[in-house]
Order: C-alpha cells, then sequence, then structure tokens
C-alpha cells in the first residue's frame, strides 16, 4: 500500500467549555463538540458514516457509540468504541483514515467526552485485588513508580518535572478556554505538596469535564467539498507494553518509540523537522520521556533538555501550547489534537510562527498504550 | 483512631485460584506459579501461562532474595486503613526466580533506597493475613 501520509486530513474541530460542567451528560458534551466540529468543517450531520468514540473514562457503558449514534439519529457504516485510554482519539484518527482509505466509509467523526469533575467517578473507584493491601491505590502512583526508576536510574533531576509543570502552567494562562489560568514559577513547584513520591501536587493533571471532536476524511474529498482550513495527517502509529507496570520489564522506555517510529516512518520525517509538539502530559514524567523515546533527546537526558525554556513558547521546541493536561483540561487526549490542528492553521493563543509540523501524543493505562499523530500544513 | 472506627484492611483476592498464595504465606511461603510445559514462572496469580497458554502448572516456594526495581513513597491517604501509616513505601521487586510483584519496603527509611538494591523477604501479620514485604539484604 502506498503511504497514506497527506492523504488524510483533518477538517474540522470541536470542542465544549472546559472544567466542572454540572448537570450534563456525555452524550450531551460530546453532542456539543460534534455540532462545533461539523459547523467548523462545514460538512451536514447525515454526510457522516464513521463515527469513532472514546468511552468517557468515568463510567463504562456498553455500546456507548450506538447510543451516542442514536442521539444524532445517525446511522454509521462503520462505528463503535476503541478503548485504550488516552491513547485512544489518536488511534482512532488513524484507524478512520484507514476505514476511509479502504471504502468502508467516507467522513468520519471522532469524539470523546467526559464527566469525572461533576458526574460519575466510577471508573476510578476500581477493585485493586491484591496489591491494595499493600497500599497500592491511585493513578499517581503507576507513574510515580516510573519516575522514581528514572531518576535514580539517569539522575533525572526534579526541576526536570517541574520544568515541564512549568511550561504547561504558562501557556495555558494565556488560553482563554483553560480551566487552570495560574502560572506556576520553579520555586513554587518545589514547594508542591508530595502526593504519591516523588510527584508532587503540580505534577498531576486536572480533573475536568468536557468534550472534543474532529472530522476526519481524505484530502480529496476536503477539496471536493471546499473544506476552508484542512489540516493534511502526515503519520500515525500505536504501540503497546506490559499492561501492569510491575510487571513491564523495563520502566524507562515506553511504547512511545514503537509508536513514533511508524508516525514518522510514515511522514518521512525525523524530530528535527517538528516545529510544535502536543504530549500527553497526565503527568509531568510522561512527557519528559515521551521527548526521549520520540528522539527529541537521548534516552535519560530528558530532564536535563526540558530546562531553560527549551520547551516554553519562544524556546526550541515548544510543548503543550494550549496547556496540556496540566492546565487545558484533564480530559484524555483529543484537545491536545485540537491544538495541532490550531498551530497548523495559524489560529493558536500560543502560535508558533512558521510552525508546519506539529506532533501529537496520546498514552493510556500507565504508559501502557501510545498513540502518536503527525499534523502538517 | 481513638473514636474513629478503625478501617478495615483490605481484603486480598480469595478466589479458589487466589487463596493458595495467601494460605501459603501463613505457612511462611512465598510462592509463585511455574508453568510444567515451558518452565516460565509467574505472578499473580494466573490459570493459564501467559507464555505457552498452557494451564498445566505448579506452585513453588520462593527463595526469599529479591531486588529493587522502583518505589514510591505514599504522603496522601487514599485508603483510611492506612492513614495512620504515612508515608509508606510501595515498591516494585523483582524475585531471585524471576517474577515481579507489588510489595512494601519495611526497615528502611525512603532515603536509604537504591534501584537494583538486594533485598530479603519479612513476612509480617496483619490481623488474619500474614503479608510479604522486603527490608534491604
Amino acid at each position: 500500500m502506498a503511504s497514506l501520509s497527506g492523504k488524510f486530513v483533518i477538517a474540522g474541530i470541536g470542542q465544549t467549555p472546559f472544567g466542572k460542567l454540572p448537570g450534563r451528560s456525555t452524550v450531551s458534551l460530546n453532542l456539543e463538540a460534534i455540532r462545533a466540529a461539523l459547523a467548523d468543517a462545514g460538512v451536514e450531520k447525515d454526510q457522516v458514516d464513521g463515527l469513532f468514540v472514546k468511552a468517557p473514562t468515568s463510567r463504562f457503558e456498553m455500546m456507548y457509540a450506538q447510543k451516542l449514534a442514536e442521539a444524532m439519529a445517525l446511522v454509521p457504516r462503520v462505528g463503535g468504541v476503541w478503548d485504550h485510554g488516552g491513547a485512544s482519539t489518536n488511534s482512532m484518527i488513524g484507524h478512520a483514515a484507514i476505514a476511509i482509505e479502504a471504502g468502508q466509509c467516507d467522513i468520519a467523526l471522532v469524539c470523546l467526552a467526559d464527566n469525572p469533575a461533576t458526574g460519575s467517578r466510577q471508573a476510578y473507584e476500581k477493585a485493586w485485588g491484591d496489591d491494595a493491601v499493600f497500599g497500592w491505590f491511585g493513578t499517581p502512583a503507576g507513574y510515580a513508580m516510573i519516575a522514581q526508576r528514572h531518576m535514580q536510574q539517569y539522575g533525572t533531576p526534579n526541576d526536570g518535572l517541574g520544568a515541564i509543570a512549568v511550561a504547561c502552567r504558562r501557556h495555558g494562562a494565556a488560553n482563554p478556554n483553560a480551566q487552570l489560568r495560574k502560572p506556576l514559577t520553579l520555586e513554587q513547584y518545589r514547594l508542591s505538596r508530595l502526593i504519591v513520591e516523588p510527584l508532587r501536587r503540580d505534577d498531576c493533571c486536572l480533573v475536568s469535564d468536557g468534550a472534543a471532536a474532529v472530522v476526519v476524511m481524505s484530502a480529496e474529498r476536503a477539496r471536493e467539498m471546499n473544506v476552508s482550513k484542512p489540516v493534511p495527517i502526515l503519520g500515525f502509529g500505536q504501540g503497546q507494553t506490559s499492561a501492569e507496570v510491575a510487571l513491564r520489564p523495563d520502566l524507562t522506555t515506553t511504547a512511545a518509540k514503537l509508536a513514533a517510529q511508524t508516525a514518522f516512518g510514515m511522514a518521512g520525517l525525523t524530530p528535527r523537522d517538528i516545529d510544535v509538539a502536543q504530549l500527553y502530559d497526565c503527568f509531568t514524567i510522561v512527557p519528559l520521556m515521551t521527548l526521549e523515546d520520540y528522539g527529541f533527546c537521548a534516552k535519560g537526558e530528558g530532564g536535563h533538555w526540558v530546562q531553560g525554556g527549551r520547551i516554553e513558547l519562544g524556546g526550541e521546541l515548544p510543548i503543550n501550547t494550549s496547556g496540556g493536561l496540566l492546565s487545558e483540561t484533564g480530559m484524555p487526549g483529543l484537545q491536545m489534537v485540537l491544538e495541532g490542528v490550531r498551530q497548523m492553521r495559524g489560529e493558536s493563543v500560543n502560535q508558533v510562527p512558521n510552525a508546519r509540523k506539529c506532533i501529537v501524543s496520546g498514552q493510556g493505562g500507565v504508559m501502557h498504550s501510545h498513540s502518536t499523530l503527525i499534523l502538517g500544513q | 483512631m481513638s473514636d474513629v472506627q478503625a478501617a478495615a484492611f483490605p481484603e486480598p483476592d480469595w478466589s479458589e485460584l487466589g487463596r493458595p498464595f495467601w494460605d501459603a504465606l501463613k505457612e511462611g511461603q512465598l510462592t509463585f506459579q511455574r508453568c510444567s510445559g515451558c518452565g516460565n514462572a509467574w505472578l499473580p496469580a494466573r490459570s493459564e501461562c501467559p507464555r505457552c497458554l498452557r494451564s498445566t502448572w505448579r506452585r513453588e516456594p520462593a527463595e526469599g532474595g529479591a531486588t529493587l526495581v522502583s518505589w514510591v513513597v505514599y504522603h496522601h491517604c487514599y485508603d483510611a486503613a492506612f492513614a495512620d501509616r504515612l508515608p509508606y513505601t510501595v515498591a516494585v521487586v523483582q524475585l531471585d526466580e524471576g517474577p515481579r510483584m507489588i510489595t512494601n519496603i519495611v526497615g528502611a527509611s525512603p532515603g536509604q533506597l537504591r534501584i537494583d538494591q538486594r533485598l530479603r523477604l519479612r513476612i509480617e501479620p496483619q490481623g488474619d493475613l500474614a503479608v510479604p514485604r522486603f527490608s534491604p539484604a
């Protein structure tokens, strides 16, 4: 099969406000984002024949994509839920492109909605089995376990994690749609209270209600439909490792490596070609290791590489220019694609001048699954 | 916890598959499963060997030596049963026989720990349970 690079586009993007949205169902949030994405693309609802949905993290429901389709009176040819956590939406954009290429559908919606801030937190109240006996609770702990190994093995400084929190909070402070618009200094970060050491409160993402959606179609279709601001998908790729941190043979290398190799290979690009990055930052250790595994710096050097403003606006590789999960919204992932699209359109509130290539990462579980997307202009 | 009822300590897996692990600990043994077909050793309890998918396996006692893969220190209370233990250490260790597991490090302050250091099994009573924890060797 010839390379799919550039053959498909993100034709439209949409979102809800982020933060606390009490009284709204995830179906309602999804529909608000979808309405906006369709309007942005100039697509009528009934032209959509693919519906790829990330099930709400906060509450598991069977056949969720079919319920959502019903709520919008849509009978897609291809559709369903793809679940590998925060990597799901990047992956589904790839799957949508593959489905269109294979003639399975023509115009696809990819969306997610979540309401853990004011709705159910059912999914987070999971049983821990035997490991609860050891006090092994909560989401930050798995990431802290990886961070500790990384710090011990490579001498990664705490200030490296701090530099990521500072950058995301600075970028989020300038984003009127961000849930947390309070900048953070490195000094404040160092005083942030420890949650599960080595991670501090300011290493951990927000808990947020909200939704996002994108419209995917072929570049050819976008031309036919006179889509005003299509953003080409240059590459995509996925990877996975052990689901349980305890069973993972190597804690400091992630599935990001394989996912990025696949995506860079499809795009015919290298890290040097990338102008701006939206790196899934549920915890600060994640973008740090993603930068290493993507090849922006050598394994073990991430903690030093990110310091000194390199990843902030005006630096060599600005990351998370809308604030990321640490500042814009803790929603699991698709908002990062929206910001990638805005950067490629030249419409970000933190626009990187002349940005022509953006890499977007998503990860799920505790760095278990990874999905990479490269957008262009 | 004077006027507050003591929070219930979490229950382990008492299923037919999980129970023998906890029963053996009361007898002073940390056990894992080994595949009769391919020799693979694993934790936690599973009904099939994850390497060759056979369902024929036996339980073996671990000798008690392990190395420290990584650790974290809890400063935030997620479960009331652990409130009076803060800060406490949870670790990933690798048994000399190969399987990895979640456990606690006891008898050492976190500042004394380093990755890949040698550890020794310490089975500690915990109510009606015997819990496998580790200390620096």
